[in-house]
């Protein structure tokens, strides 16, 4: 039996090991490998369909597998006795939607999961909400509400909120879909500053100049299949037919 | 046609109308705090992944909304008395409004919850936030604030409904009334007053809730626009 063990020590931050997912009788992931090490930016790309979003959600086990086998940060994301308020503490996710909780403030939204799962100070969370803030170049907008900030500074609200729980890996899910080229644009630039500073990251993107310019290593699905894996060149010089055609509609 | 209308013998029982108005909004005001404690639960419950919990939810909800207030009120006072409990037939009128309205508020918060969209809670869970603690500071504030209007009516009309409980001689409004118009043979003015008398109270917890809203919803104080 598998003990269920901390390797911090390990440079790998996220493991999948065939990994089988369907949804009844759609099969969406179909026997899916990769790895991930400490500062490494890792971008699933593919069709729409072909499992990345799934692969992605299922490492913070908003899905959950069928069979296989999943390491984050340590965690047996496949185990059922799995501390899953214990995994989301080291792993962050930002979705397409930015999910701001439109209640509170920015600072009421970044401060939240600090104060009420790490149970730091006020005081504390406070101090740190203004410093991911700058981070992510929205110092101004501590006290505005989500509704009053443009789609681009609500998603890299977004990306401070997560920032603040100090993940150990980032997860990105299509997080510029919704915006416009310039919007994309000052997210974009907030994502590779935190890859510049070390951030494990996983993304889910379509925007492929970007991918080149960012990922360590690209992982093309194709269905519910890793069908080709390499560094970004592969985007500029793929070897498999399918992903020949995927970035060249894609670029 | 004749009518002929004197006030005279009916205002000179100020007092006992104001005491009978500010019994009700006592009532009113014990099971709509009450009420809105149950119809959290309530609609926690009804949506629990626990079937036996969801069910007994959904089984007093049905039960209540499916039968008359009057009834209900009949049901609380002899069933107490029948099991030996004696209760004044104030307290016997406010559990039985709270019963009552527990039931429509559960309904209502439920709807305000299922409109929290999947996204809200999904991104909540990412944080490490518990369920309780999702509850809490992620869905219950946007959920009341959904349905602010649809609750706040339902405790008006509880207001109103407490009428009811004139029969089981709960010194309210309308027992007052039925007092004086039999003590002075003035029925119409007497109703005639305390209608208007519940208009007045109606008005005063419309304002009440506006006051509360502004308190318990700073984003909408600030920014005006719904969520």
């Amino acid at each position: 039996m598998h003990k269920i063990t901390r390797t911090d020590t390990a440079s790998s931050v996220v493991g999948l090991s065939n990994v089988h997912k369907s949804f009844g009788a759609l099969k969406v992931l179909n026997g899916v490998s990769f790895e991930v090490n400490r500062g490494e930016v890792l971008v699933l790309i593919g069709r729409s369909g072909s499992g990345k979003s799934t692969a992605l959600r299922c490492i913070d086990r908003f899905e959950t597998i069928d069979s296989g086998e999943i390491v984050v940060c340590g965690h047996r994301v496949s185990d059922p006795k799995l501390d899953l308020r214990a995994l989301r503490q080291d792993v962050g996710i930002v979705f397409q939607s930015y999910n701001l909780f439109p209640h509170l403030t920015i600072e009421e939204n970044i401060t939240l999961a600090p104060c009420s799962v790490k149970g730091i100070s006020k005081v504390q969370a406070k101090e740190q909400a203004r410093r991911v803030l700058a981070q992510v170049g929205l110092e101004d907008k501590l006290h505005q509400y989500p509704e009053q900030l443009s789609g681009g500074q609500q998603q890299r609200a977004a990306i401070a909120r997560s920032l603040a729980m100090q993940p150990k890996v980032m997860l990105f899910d299509e997080v510029t879909s919704a915006l416009d080229p310039e919007l994309t644009g000052e997210v974009l630039k907030v994502i590779e500053a935190l890859a510049a500073d070390g951030m494990t990251m996983v993304m889910v993107t379509h925007e492929m100049g970007f991918a080149r310019g960012i990922a360590n290593r690209v992982v093309f699905m194709h269905h519910g299949k890793v069908h080709e894996t390499g560094p970004a060149a592969i985007l500029t010089s793929p070897a498999t037919p399918e992903l020949a055609q995927f970035v060249g509609t894609g670029l | 046609m004749n009518l002929n209308l004197d006030f005279a013998a009916i205002f000179e029982r100020w007092p006992a109308f104001l005491e009978g108005a500010l019994l009700t909004l006592q009532l009113a005001f014990i099971a709509t705090l009450l009420g809105t404690v149950i119809g959290v639960l309530g609609a926690i419950g009804r949506r629990s992944s626990h079937p036996i919990i969801a069910r007994i939810c959904g089984v007093y909800v049905e039960a209540i909304r499916n039968t008359p207030l009057l009834v209900q009120i009949f049901l609380v006072y002899f069933g107490l008395a029948s099991l030996g409990l004696k209760f004044s037939a104030f307290t016997v009128a406010a559990a039985a409004l709270t019963i009552n309205v527990g039931a429509y508020t559960t309904e209502i918060i439920r709807a305000g919850f299922d409109a929290i969209p999947r996204g809200q809670i999904e991104a909540a869970e990412g944080l490490a936030l518990s369920r309780s603690q999702i509850y809490w500071h992620v869905v219950m504030l946007p959920a009341i604030e959904k349905v602010y209007p649809a609750l706040t009516s339902q405790f008006v009309l509880l207001m109103l409904a407490s009428s009811v409980t004139s029969q089981i001689s709960a010194e309210e409004l309308t027992a007052v009334a039925n007092y004086i118009q039999s003590d002075t043979y003035r029925a119409f003015e007497t109703y005639i007053l305390v209608a208007l008398v519940y208009i007045v109270l109606s008005l005063v917890m419309r304002a009440g809730f506006w006051l509360l809203g502004l308190v318990i919803f700073p984003r909408r104080r600030r920014l005006g626009t719904p969520l």
